[in-house]
């Protein structure tokens, strides 16, 4: 039986991780080298790291980031932000990453995701998918809507309906942001990340809302995730991995200890 | 010195920063003399069977690995190099590989949707017999995979671990002589996958034959 994995997520902007809700009130936490070393030694089952100004600065990934972490840390890991077609998730690959992860652009482009798949295998394509909740039912029957560039702007798309076209177009994984949940600390979206868990036939990461460990067994029991991503929770020192994976255990969950 | 052998399948890297890490030097080649004159080879691989032999035959790299490994070499084969070391793969319509371990290669089909494929994360590997490399080491171990092939090999003692996965009880690890191959990536399974590379860094490539009726793939 697989393990639930536990993947801290590292938002980098202009070369220095931050935390706060995602895109708002951030403050800097330090190197992202460093800090993904002290994940990776205290037991992350992989890792995610976001360029997330990349896109908006018009630029590509910071390569020579991803390739220090990728010296780093013996654990697989994904880079996202600053993806504009396959030669750049050629370049992340080439510098030490596992996974390459898009959002925005699939939504505007979603043949990125076939040709990424085709490209490198199904493995290194992730799918980012930050999800609003609705009341449009009509364009989007989950109650869920895709939204794009760091939740500011809706699409009118479905969430699940999104998640399961990216499945049929080859992503190996799909994250499931929820901006309801994202920096709340009570809990993952369970609703989104079950109906998303359900509808396609790919590893579902469900991410926003972490607090404490019964929040990550809900993740995973309830709402059927194969991972979560862990971020604020770990970056403030309010828990470890160790002190989590330990938690999730004693709750009955199959971690790597 | 440790050589890669890269044959355009996947990315090496990794694997260079997991033995730096380690303090082993290492370099990497696709020169068929180079493999032959190794101390010790690396055989990763990441991506298809049928284009890997392809670039292995072009290069003239099919006949260096055989050499080495007759040779007594240490030889290590990670994923697609764990599968290529077999006889045959069913990928790709069917592939002849190295054939310098017994078995074939078959795609995962699991009766049930929860188990997806491919096989991706960690999961416990249970060793199944004794070898110099896995002195002291705890029953089960936790390894990175990612795969939706997995080797069963015609001599079921040439396995040497177990992990549970689809309906099946896979080869995730076999030896044989100076042969080691692992379904998972050592080299991207944190602690326990880097000791692992460690004691094969450091291995002299001599193991007692396993007995014949260790548990069966």
């Amino acid at each position: 039986m697989l393990m639930r994995r536990l993947i801290p997520c590292l938002d980098v902007v202009r070369g220095r991780v931050t935390k706060g809700v995602r895109f708002r009130d951030n403050v800097e936490l330090g190197d992202p080298v460093e800090i993904a070393r002290r994940y990776y030694e205290d037991g992350c089952d992989e890792l995610v790291v976001y360029d997330i100004t990349a896109s908006a600065e018009h630029r590509a990934t910071d390569l020579a980031m991803v390739a220090r972490v990728a010296r780093a840390v013996h654990v697989p890991f994904a880079v996202g932000g600053g993806i504009s077609g396959v030669p750049d998730m050629a370049r992340v690959l080439d510098a030490g990453a596992e996974k390459v992860s898009v959002n925005s652009l699939a939504v505007q482009r979603p043949e990125i995701i076939r040709e990424g798949a085709r490209a490198f295998g199904s493995q290194c394509v992730v799918l980012g998918l930050d999800a609003a909740r609705t009341d449009n039912r009509v364009a989007c029957p989950s109650g869920y809507e895709v939204t794009i560039r760091g939740f500011r702007e809706r699409t009118g798309r479905d969430a699940v309906e999104w998640a399961r076209q990216a499945a049929e177009l080859g992503a190996g994984e799909v994250v499931v942001n929820a901006v309801d949940a994202d920096g709340t600390r009570e809990g993952y979206e369970l609703t989104i990340t079950r109906l998303i868990a359900e509808a396609v036939p790919i590893p579902v990461v469900a991410s926003g809302g972490a607090g404490r460990a019964e929040h990550l067994r809900d993740a995973f029991i309830t709402a059927k995730a194969d991972a979560a991503i862990v971020a604020g929770i770990l970056h403030t020192g309010r828990t470890t991995l160790a002190r989590l994976k330990a938690e999730l255990a004693a709750l009955g969950v199959p971690v790597r200890s | 010195m440790i050589t890669i052998v890269d044959y355009q399948a996947g990315n090496l890297t990794s694997v260079k920063w997991a033995l730096e890490e380690l303090g082993h030097p290492a370099c990497v080649t696709s020169n068929p003399a180079a493999v032959i004159a190794a101390e010790r080879l690396i055989f990763p691989g990441v991506g298809a069977a049928g284009a890997a032999m392809r670039h292995l035959r072009e290069r003239g790299l099919a006949d260096a690995l055989r050499d080495a490994a007759a040779a007594g070499v240490p030889l290590l084969g990670i994923c697609l190099g764990m599968q290529i070391l077999f006889e045959r793969s069913e990928e790709d319509g069917g592939v002849e590989t190295l054939g310098l371990l017994p078995g074939t290669v078959r795609r995962f089909r699991p009766s049930h949707p929860r188990d997806k494929v491919p096989h991706m994360g960690w999961n416990r590997v249970r060793w199944v017999r004794p070898h110099p490399l896995l002195e002291g080491l705890p029953n089960e171990m936790c390894f990175y995979f990612v795969h939706s092939y997995y080797v069963r090999p015609a001599r079921p003692e040439v396995t040497l671990g177990l992990t549970d996965y689809a309906d099946e009880s896979f080869c995730a690890a076999a030896a044989a002589d100076n042969l080691l191959a692992t379904q998972f990536h050592i080299e991207k399974s944190g602690p326990a996958g880097l000791m692992l590379l460690d004691r094969f860094a450091r291995w002299d490539g001599h193991a007692p034959p396993p007995r014949g009726e260790a548990a069966g793939c």
